[in-house]
């Protein structure tokens, strides 16, 4: 058993609002100097960027979950993990059946697909800044139906956060835990939502570029390092669990 | 009527200005991007209480000015999205539904 610290919500060039500099190979070199044991990569709405990022960790020692982090038809960011790559884009296939729109990267930004060596193998013609028409439920439903965790991505911000934004906790929604943005402390936040109390509160980075990887993460104790762990972690069992960090240590 | 008109009459506040000078005949209000993609006809003022920088982005693609009602503040990254794409924000401290009626009765129709 030992603790390993995971930022889980890190975006790639492929999210029209991340830098372009986030490619696979910085973004492994930044989590290994931030002493990261995993990271995720959720970028909205896809995972096509992923199996690069997997490829670009071979040898460093750093685990890599593959996701996305989903927009519901409420407006709501739910991150989603998976720990097969299968599964991720299976994800994927589900909330692209539903997302309408093409993106315009002179407004909404490059969406920029990649290999690990960092060439730029096109541009993804989805709108990824759009919502999917899948409500926050079926999102949920379908991340568990495929094996995966789901986490309300910065859940007290107003925008595009599950609290901050519905105002509520929709009663029946079966998440695995709730990532907190900066501008709010763990002790706030429970005074603030008692009906999460059962839910546990997670730290991640949300990077968009590369300095931002690590700002934020949660320390889970565990004995080995894969997601049936990580989800046995956020539920207490056997002896494992969390260490969310302080917001105090955010950097950046 | 002009933006700048009823920015005088109603009292709205100017945070970005480009184009006050326009002739705006509709409006719409929603806080779901998503449904302002879908629905908001080119040209309208939108009414809104969403104050992210995919506001901004959104109004450029619609060629929407927006509209923050009930005293609601931009975030400093949506304002800079708004100068990029040259989006005119305006302000009020009244209520989304009360500015709509503001704005129905000086002569402004839903754009659909």
């Amino acid at each position: 058993m030992r603790v390993w610290r995971a930022d889980l919500h890190v975006h790639t060039c492929l999210s029209p609002c991340a830098d372009l500099a986030m490619a696979p190979r910085t973004i492994i070199a930044r989590a290994a100097a931030r002493g990261l044991d995993a990271i995720g990569v959720a970028d909205h709405n896809s995972a096509a960027n992923a199996p690069a990022v997997q490829r670009a960790a071979r040898g460093s020692g750093l685990t890599v979950f593959a996701g996305m982090e989903v927009t519901s038809r409420e407006e709501v960011h739910i991150l989603a993990l998976f720990g097969a790559l299968e599964a991720a884009f299976a994800m994927q296939e589900f909330v692209q059946r539903r997302l309408p729109g093409r993106n315009r990267p002179e407004i909404f930004g490059l969406q920029v697909l990649v290999n690990e060596e960092h060439d730029v193998l096109g541009f993804e013609p989805r709108l990824l800044a759009g919502a999917t028409g899948w409500s926050l439920s079926e999102v949920v439903e379908r991340v568990h139906r495929l094996g995966g965790l789901a986490f309300a991505a910065h859940a007290d911000r107003e925008a595009f956060g599950l609290l901050g934004h519905l105002g509520l906790l929709p009663r029946g929604l079966a998440l695995d835990g709730l990532e907190l943005s900066p501008n709010t402390s763990e002790a706030e936040f429970r005074r603030r939502w008692p009906e999460c109390a059962e839910l546990p509160l997670l730290r991640f980075s949300d990077a968009h570029s590369p300095e931002q990887i690590g700002r934020a993460a949660t320390g889970f104790r565990l004995p080995e390092l894969n997601l049936e762990e990580l989800r046995k972690a956020l539920r207490g069992a056997e002896g494992r669990g969390i260490l969310t960090e302080a917001a105090s240590l955010w950097k950046n | 009527m002009t933006l700048r008109a009823l920015a005088e009459t109603l009292g709205l506040e100017v945070l970005s200005a480009w184009d006050l000078d326009r002739e705006v005949t509709g409006a719409y209000v929603a806080d779901l991007l998503s449904d302002v993609l879908a629905h908001a006809a080119p040209g309208s003022l939108w009414i809104t209480l969403q104050t992210h920088a995919n506001v901004a982005a959104v109004a450029a693609l619609k060629e929407l000015s927006v509209l923050l009602a009930n005293g609601r503040r931009p975030d400093p990254d949506m304002l800079e999205r708004a100068r990029e794409h040259k989006v005119t924000v305006l302000a009020t401290g009244l209520p989304a539904f009360e500015i709509a009626g503001r704005l129905y009765a000086a002569g402004l129709r839903g754009g659909n």
